[in-house]
C-alpha cells in the first residue's frame, strides 16, 4: 500500500458520487484517471484491505432485526463455535475478544422477530449461553478509520 | 409505522448491492441492468434511501488491521442508569470513538450498558483513548473494561436472503 493509495481509502470513505461516471469524478479530484483508481480499488479489495466498496446499510432502517451477542466460548472448543457461529448467514461480523466473554457477534436479519431463533439455534447447537445485548440507543457510529 | 417505504425494487436494490458496488466505470449502470430498472431510476432511489438513513453512506470499508490498527478495544462501562443517555452522548462525541451505543446488562455476569469502541495503531494509544473516557466519567465511572479483539473471525455486509418477499 502507498501514499496514493492511502489517499484513495481516505478520500472513499467521504461518500462516493451519485452519478453516470462515480470513478471518473473520484479519479479527477485525485489527479489520476479513472482506469488506474479502478485497477487500484480492485487489488484492494482482493488484498482485503478494502472489506466492502460500495452502499452502508442500516439494517434497522430497512426494517431489520438487528443485535450484538457475546459467549464464553472454552477455548479447546473456540473454532468448531466460531465455524458454527459463523455459519449463519445472519451472522455479519464475528470478533474473538480478551476476555471471559470471547466471542462477539453481530447478527442481522430481514425481520426483528428472525434474530431470536438465530440466538436460540447457537445456544442449542453450541450448549453454552448466548448473552443477547441489542442496541437500546445509538450516540456515534463515524465508521471513519484514516489510512 | 415508521419504517419508510420499502417496496421490492429497493428490496432488488439492496440485495444487487449488498456485496458491494461493481468495480466498473457505470457501476449503476451495471446494477440498473441488474434490478431491471433504468439508471435514472436507481439512482434517485438511492439518494432517496441515503436521504432517509436507510442507506448510512456509500463508499469504501477499509479492514481496519489492514490499515495498521491493530488495537480495537471495546471499551464498557457501568454508569448511572438515570445519566446514561447524556454520558453517551459526551462519550461518542469524542473524536476517536467511532461506535457509541447504550445495550441491557446482564447482572451479574455484565454490569456494562455504554459501549464506546476506541482504535490505534499500538496498545498505548487505544489505552490512553481509554484514561480519556474514563475522565470524562468521572464518578460516572462505576466500574469499566477495555476488550481487545484479537481476530475477526468473520466480517461481512448486510445480508437479505434472495428468497421470498418481506
Amino acid at each position: 500500500m502507498d501514499d496514493l493509495d492511502r489517499r484513495i481509502i481516505n478520500t472513499l470513505q467521504e461518500g462516493f458520487p451519485l452519478t453516470a461516471r462515480p470513478f471518473a469524478a473520484v479519479a479527477a479530484g485525485l489527479g489520476l484517471d479513472e482506469a488506474d483508481l479502478l485497477a487500484r480499488l480492485r487489488r484492494l479489495r482482493a488484498d482485503n484491505v478494502l472489506t466492502r466498496f460500495g452502499p452502508l446499510f442500516n439494517a434497522e432502517a430497512l426494517g431489520g432485526g438487528l443485535t450484538l451477542a457475546a459467549m464464553a466460548v472454552p477455548q479447546e472448543r473456540f473454532a468448531a463455535v466460531a465455524d458454527l457461529v459463523n455459519a449463519h448467514p445472519e451472522v455479519a461480523h464475528n470478533y474473538a475478544r480478551e476476555h471471559r466473554l470471547n466471542m462477539w457477534f453481530v447478527v442481522a436479519t430481514e425481520r426483528p422477530e428472525q434474530v431470536r431463533p438465530v440466538l436460540e439455534a447457537i445456544a442449542a447447537d453450541s450448549g453454552l449461553p448466548v448473552y443477547d445485548m441489542p442496541k437500546l440507543e445509538e450516540f456515534s457510529l463515524s465508521l471513519r478509520f484514516e489510512a | 409505522m415508521t419504517t419508510p417505504p420499502f417496496d421490492e425494487i429497493d428490496r432488488r436494490i439492496v440485495l444487487a448491492t449488498q456485496e458491494g458496488l461493481p468495480l466498473v466505470p457505470a457501476p449503476y449502470a451495471e446494477v440498473a441492468r441488474q434490478v431491471g430498472i433504468d439508471e435514472a431510476e436507481l439512482l434517485e432511489r438511492l439518494r432517496r434511501m441515503q436521504g432517509d438513513g436507510r442507506i448510512r453512506r456509500i463508499g469504501a470499508v477499509p479492514n481496519h488491521y489492514a490499515l495498521g490498527y491493530r488495537f480495537n478495544g471495546m471499551t464498557v462501562w457501568d454508569v448511572p442508569d438515570a445519566r446514561a443517555r447524556a454520558l453517551g452522548r459526551a462519550v461518542g462525541a469524542l473524536p476517536f470513538v467511532s461506535h457509541c451505543y447504550l445495550r441491557p446488562r446482564h447482572p451479574p455476569d455484565w454490569p456494562y450498558t455504554l459501549f464506546a469502541m476506541v482504535h490505534g495503531r499500538d496498545r498505548d494509544t487505544a489505552l490512553a483513548h481509554v484514561e480519556a473516557i474514563a475522565r470524562l466519567l468521572g464518578a460516572d465511572d462505576l466500574g469499566h473494561q477495555v476488550l481487545f479483539s484479537s481476530r475477526i473471525l468473520k466480517k461481512t455486509g448486510l445480508r437479505l436472503s434472495g428468497g421470498h418477499g418481506a
